[in-house]
């Protein structure tokens, strides 16, 4: 089952637990199987799935949970599009290893979290991504812009405590 | 400050979403700023790093099972519906087999070229970025004799822009080859000889490089050899650079 692997990746992201990763995934097919009627052929089929997985979340326990503490889609204006990271930061991030990384996304509020994983770990293009969080494609770069920007605001503190002394020697990613 | 500007079209523009125009005009401004050009190179850093640190869970093979068992058609059910259902989870693996694959060799072969990509910057970066150093492809070529399991010609640069600096074994997929690097106006770029059969399993045969790369690069796969010419000069400087290997390799 290709696309199973991304999809659990990406669930276990929203989810933050196996077993409700699991859930997830298995809803997720099952809805996409008797669903399939609706799939317009020609039209993104990576988008629909990771569609119908987001929109199974949002309906699910911890889904709603997040919902209540946070707005899944905030007020955006796309004013925000203007991200400045100084430079000793930029330098810090050469650094910054994975378990750091990841660690912050985690913290990350979900709208944060799910639209940087769609962008840097699926490679989606905006307009994927707005298909998948049915979202117009300005709010998609707005949203992306203000998430890396929380991402770095998170993970400057973490840095300056010298979180990075565990750096992993020898990779090729400088990390 | 100037520079403010074009910072807010970083991110869009590593993305490869910015309009044809931008991203040349985004592009030449990079190049040609130092603030804006490390900006990107953090940047560019901090997407991989997102990339890597975000493929982090993977299911497990009796997960994968379960799922497999519970979208199969039921048994003894109206056989109609039963083709109905199977024919559907029949066409939605072919797509979804269709587009992983797509996808796995798009994002397999983008890792390739990040990693030609990061081997340059490396070895640009060290302070001894070649083992041989000689402006005679003559030195060159025979240095890599017995080093590597393949041979290649280096071209003639007489009448052209470029020079020889030098070469160095390296390393993609644990199987070694030749990187070279030259110069020109200032600029070094560097060529990597590769076997191709290393690299089938992650570069398709087409696969061309990342919009969002940061440096000019060509490849091209040429007498069972796969060349990449990557670097900071202009795409022209390039592709020239490249058909003089392709026209000494014919």
């Amino acid at each position: 089952m290709p696309l199973f692997d991304q999809l659990y990746n990406f669930a276990h992201w929203l989810t933050r637990n196996r077993e409700e990763a699991e859930d997830l995934v298995q809803e997720t097919y099952v809805k996409a199987l008797k669903g399939f009627g609706s799939f317009q052929l020609g039209t993104n089929f990576r988008a629909w799935m990771y569609r119908i997985l987001r929109n199974t979340f949002l309906t699910s326990r911890t889904g709603l949970k997040v919902t209540m503490t946070v707005p899944i889609d905030p007020e955006e204006d796309g004013a925000d599009l203007a991200v400045e990271r100084d430079t000793p930061e930029t330098y810090l991030f050469e650094q910054l290893n994975r378990e750091l990384l990841q660690g912050a996304l985690d913290e990350l509020p979900v709208h944060f979290r799910e639209i940087l994983l769609l962008c840097e770990v699926e490679e989606m293009s905006y307009q994927e991504i707005a298909e998948t969080l049915s979202v117009p494609i300005g709010t998609v770069m707005s949203r992306l812009s203000r998430a890396r920007k929380t991402l770095s605001e998170r993970l400057r503190p973490q840095m300056q405590r010298g979180a990075v002394t565990t750096i992993t020697k020898g990779t090729n990613y400088g990390l | 400050m100037a520079c403010e500007s074009w910072k807010t079209q970083l991110d869009t523009y590593l993305d490869g979403e910015l309009p044809e125009e931008e991203m040349r005009s985004v592009d030449r401004h990079v190049r040609s700023c130092h603030s804006c050009s490390a900006d990107t190179v953090a940047r560019v850093q901090m997407k991989r790093t997102i990339h890597l640190a975000g493929r982090r869970f993977t299911p497990s093979t009796q997960f994968r099972k379960r799922v497999q068992l519970s979208i199969a058609p039921k048994p003894k059910r109206n056989l109609g519906r039963v083709w109905m259902f199977a024919a559907a989870a029949a066409f939605i693996l072919v797509i979804a087999a269709l587009t992983s694959t797509y996808v796995e060799t798009r994002r397999d072969g983008g890792q390739v070229f990040s990693e030609i990509a990061d081997l340059h910057v490396a070895t640009l970066a060290s302070s001894s970025p070649v083992d041989v150093i000689s402006t005679d492809r003559h030195t060159v070529k025979p240095w890599f004799q017995g080093k590597l399991p393949f041979a290649f010609n280096l071209p003639e640069l007489q009448n052209s822009d470029f020079s020889l600096l030098g070469g160095r074994m390296t390393y993609l997929e644990q199987t070694p080859g030749a990187h070279l690097i030259y110069d020109v106006r200032k600029h070094h770029i560097s060529v990597f000889v590769f076997q191709e059969r290393s690299l089938a399993a992650r570069l398709d045969k087409n696969s061309l490089p990342p919009k969002n790369l940061s440096f000019n690069m060509a490849t091209w796969s040429q007498g069972g050899l796969r060349y990449f010419v990557i670097g900071d000069a202009s795409a022209a400087d390039i592709d020239s650079l490249a058909k003089l290997f392709k026209a000494t390799s014919s």
